[in-house]
């Protein structure tokens, strides 16, 4: 399953609740102002970072580049493009939205 | 395959229409289909022709109208969430006693109904939304 979340962890809890809900195994993309969940150095990247043993964590590239955090993406986090979020919509069999 | 996208976010506002926008692109590109693009809540806003944003900006209604017309897509307007909006076609218009109409070339206004169906008929339902 794929799992979108679309706000900064430090503005909304969505990243928190998806992170509570999604099975082992699942995709997480972080979309839009939750992109600011992918970077590193912050309140909540130790916890993203362990998030990844259990998730595979993408971050959509035009929305990184757009805030300027390009340079900042912690490592392990996968960037696609929107063709990638395509790809990724059809290789999970549901799309989740944690608005 | 088929994707039914749900927009719940009006223009400029919230950055949904375009994530919605380019998502459907991307997959068309890729040589998907988009069975039904649903706008729902605030997301009614984009469907409304008189819009009139800089010109150097995106213009996100008349993207919208352009890219169903290239592809020939499903753009479906709740019609309860734009009767509370002031988005109506000529029908809605006359029915409601109003003096114009204001929908957007390639849209059309219907109920929730098609939301489901769009997506009992889709492979993927994507909802873009604030």
């Amino acid at each position: 399953m794929l799992h979108t979340v679309n706000k900064s962890p430090f503005e909304k809890n969505s990243l928190d609740t998806c992170l509570a809900h999604a099975k082992e195994g699942s995709a997480i993309l972080l979309i839009e102002d939750g992109v600011y969940g992918a970077t590193k150095g912050t309140a909540v990247s130790n916890k993203v970072q362990e998030a990844m043993s259990k998730f595979t964590v993408y971050a959509l590239e035009p929305d990184v580049k757009l805030r300027g955090v390009a340079d900042k993406v912690m490592d392990g986090v996968k960037l696609v493009d929107y063709a990638g979020f395509v790809d990724l919509a059809v290789e999970n069999d549901k799309v989740q939205a944690w608005l | 395959m088929k994707f039914t996208v749900q927009v719940n976010e009006g223009p400029y506002q919230h950055q949904a229409s375009d994530s919605a926008y380019l998502f459907a692109k991307a997959a068309l590109e890729k040589g998907h289909e988009i069975y039904r693009i649903f706008f729902y809540h605030d997301g009614v806003n984009n469907g409304t022709r008189l819009t009139k944003p800089p010109q150097d900006d995106r213009n996100i209604v008349n993207r919208w109208s352009e890219l169903a017309e290239q592809h020939n897509l499903d753009l479906v307007i709740c019609v309860a969430a734009a009767q509370r909006r002031g988005i109506a076609d000529a029908d809605e218009a006359k029915r409601n006693g109003k003096d114009a109409d204001n929908i957007a070339p390639g849209f059309r206004i219907s109920g929730l109904g098609q939301l489901i169906e769009g997506g009992i008929q889709s492979d993927r339902l994507v909802v873009f939304g604030d």
